[in-house]
């Protein structure tokens, strides 16, 4: 999909609303939290066309952006699925079966970790710990948390993601679990 | 049943908007403070509170607050960091999602002290709809004129922002934070300067802790004396603890400080037992960063009193035989749990997140990551344990920020308390050889890494 990279009126209202959280000059200050919504608009991912484009609209060097992006893992310089799943696999989701639940789903879906299925709706990702350990193991996909998982609500739920079949960003209204 | 300070009215129905929250008395700490105190007055009330920085160094509050420079003609800042990254803690977001105007209550107050007219809320990136709760929350804050410009008649402004972060534990450090929010990667500076004298794009800044914020509600609501009255010594108050792992009611406790460990490990109030009442092996009592210990010494100190969750009587002892509050991230392993396993865990964490300025931490992280996963993958040896040892100790202290500290303690107490383990590993290390899966290294082709050891 070839998407023109430019953010709609509606966006660079909001850009500019953020701009103007900082004193005048400390526009800077907006890379991350635009950085975000470049990809959540442009397929998930920041290649450098849209990294240039952030880089303009902020006006700073390119250079700038780069070394931003690449030292944050929420950032994905490289293209993943409508479904990015980032399985926690640190200490407290680890002793509740976290390992279990990375090798279902790669065997689920015929990927490993860190890899994206053919048809290009999951990317499989071990990321650390989310702040979710109380209700471990958990995984997180688009903005949503997913807690207390089981191999079962694991099916359940790429079943449904496959049925939606819609890209998951940071910015979805989720459902909070009580804990 | 314990004092609740902050978590008291989290389950009433509504609470999140601000109709509810209005009603069961929120925002009354603002109206006091900016009505009938001086900014001195409310750094004196949490001076008096004996309140200390909920976000792991446990640095007394109000001390900070006197810390900050005031030069005329320059802004001050408050920042919040919720960037809560440190493994096994969750309590920030807990509050945050479920007691948004707590915390923008706090940071109302808390500004007014320290005559800040802007504040931001850094809140870690994967909590985006965390983000949008608070949000929400600020909308409504203004729409009531708790926010902008004359507060409440008062003549008193301030603005409040939320910034998402990018992902990177690193960015908990206040200065890295700081890094973070001018836009830039979350390399921590070098101190001092120290933010109360040059933080924020050069101004003086006050960084705190979600919790801590939230604290100050009911201090200047009921007074720092009274805060001061719950809790034990110099922990005074009640925490946060989430706690985690083995047990059969992981979640987050409030507290009063001074609580038993037995206690809270074992009653029903708190985390109700041992999952499957198999044994208790150990326990990390303050987020991954703090010595883990064994049953014996968490339970009691090493001089036979029964351990309390202080931040005295949990460093009772050193790191000879005691660990630290920290974050209050309580994570609990049975005795099934493969101490060397789960330190090659940790220890992949903090390689991950080292920010890799400086090299002691950054070839030390991944150095001690490759040992580890050599021992659990069943190829180790003895050296092995020393090299790890004498690694640790050459990190700690010779690094820019504390993280570098962070990533030796734990490798320094699972060897001090748990070495026969390591030795088992090395000596039988095919039979106990972990058959199940494990998740590999980062980037790292395990024969080829070997090699270069
Ligand atoms: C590597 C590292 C990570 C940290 N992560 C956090 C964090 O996630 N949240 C936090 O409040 N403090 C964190 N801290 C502590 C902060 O540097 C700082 O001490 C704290 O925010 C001060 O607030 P407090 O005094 O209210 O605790 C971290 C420190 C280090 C060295
Ligand atoms: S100790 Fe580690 S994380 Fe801290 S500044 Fe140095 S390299 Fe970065
Ligand atoms: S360890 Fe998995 S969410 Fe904290």
């Amino acid at each position: 999909m070839t998407t023109e990279i430019k953010f709609n009126a509606e966006t660079m209202a909001t850009v500019q609303q953020i701009i103007a959280r900082y004193p005048a000059g400390k526009q800077k200050s907006a890379l991350l939290p635009v950085l975000h919504i470049a990809q959540a608009e442009f397929d998930g991912w920041l290649s450098p066309e849209v990294m240039d484009y952030v880089a303009s609209i902020l006006n700073l060097q390119p250079i700038e952006v780069y070394e931003v992006a690449s030292f944050y893992s929420m950032y994905n310089l490289k293209p993943v699925g409508k479904c990015l799943l980032e399985v926690c696999r640190t200490s407290s989701c680890w002793l509740r079966g976290a390992e279990d639940v990375v090798k279902h789903i790669e065997k689920r879906l015929g990927i490993k970790e860190g890899e994206t299925t053919t048809d290009g709706m999951f990317t499989l990702k071990t990321v650390e710990c989310l702040g979710s350990c109380g209700t471990a193991p958990m995984l997180m996909c688009g903005a949503q948390f997913h807690e207390n998982l089981t191999l079962e609500k694991v099916d359940a739920l790429l079943d449904n993601l496959r049925r939606e079949n819609k890209r998951k960003t940071y910015f979805d209204d989720v459902v909070i679990e009580s804990y | 049943m314990g004092r609740k300070l902050l978590t008291e009215h989290i389950n009433v129905p509504g609470i999140q908007g601000y109709e509810v929250y209005r009603k069961m008395g929120g925002y009354a700490s603002v109206e006091k403070a900016v009505k009938t105190m001086k900014p001195e007055e409310v750094v004196e009330e949490v001076k008096k509170s004996g309140l200390r920085g909920r976000g792991g160094a446990g640095f007394p509050t109000g001390m900070k607050w006197s810390f900050l420079a005031k030069p005329e003609g320059v802004p001050r800042y408050l920042v919040c960091n919720a960037d809560e990254s440190e493994p096994g803690t969750f309590k920030d977001r807990y509050l945050m999602s479920r007691l948004p105007h707590l915390l923008i209550e706090g940071m109302i107050t808390s500004s007014y002290a320290l005559g800040a007219n802007t504040s931001y809320i850094y809140v870690r990136g994967e909590y985006y709809y965390v983000i949008a709760i608070l949000e929400k929350a600020i909308a409504e804050a203004y729409a009531a004129g708790w926010l902008g410009k004359n507060i409440q008649g008062s003549g008193y402004d301030l603005d409040l922002y939320v910034q998402p972060g990018g992902g990177a534990y690193i960015c908990g450090e206040e200065t890295a934070l700081l890094e973070s929010l001018e836009g830039k990667r979350g390399n921590p500076r070098i101190k001092p300067p120290f933010p109360a004298i040059a933080g924020l794009y050069g101004c003086p800044t006050v960084v705190n802790n979600v919790e801590t914020i939230a604290a100050v509600v009911p201090i200047v609501n009921q007074g720092g004396d009274a805060y001061a009255a719950i809790g034990i010594g110099k922990s005074t108050g009640t925490k946060l603890i989430s706690a985690s792992g083995h047990i059969k009611k992981p979640g987050i406790y409030e507290i009063e400080l001074g609580v038993p460990v037995e206690e809270f490990i074992y009653s029903d109030e708190y985390c109700g037992g041992i999952l499957n009442d198999k044994k208790l092996k150990a326990v990390v009592a303050g987020g991954s960063s703090v010595p883990i210990l064994p049953t014996d010494l968490i339970l009691k100190t090493a001089a036979g009193e029964p351990r309390l969750m202080t931040y005295e009587s949990l460093a009772d002892g050193g790191f000879a035989t005691g660990t630290m509050l920290g974050s209050g991230g309580f994570i609990v392993m049975d005795e099934t749990v493969s101490i060397p396993k789960n330190l090659w865990n940790f220890t992949r964490f903090y390689h991950h997140e080292s920010c890799g300025q400086c090299s002691p931490c950054r070839e030390g992280t991944g150095w001690m990551e490759k040992i580890l996963h050599k021992i659990v993958d069943g190829h180790g040896s003895l050296e092995d344990i020393d090299l790890l040892w004498e690694l640790q100790r050459k990190i700690e202290g010779n690094t820019i920020c504390p993280l570098g500290d962070a990533a030796a303690w734990p490798v320094a107490s699972a060897i001090r308390h748990f070495r026969a383990e390591f030795e088992e590993y090395v000596k039988h290390g095919e039979k106990i050889k972990d058959v199940k899966y494990y998740f590999h290294t980062n980037n790292m082709d395990p024969a080829a890494a070997y090699s270069s050891l």
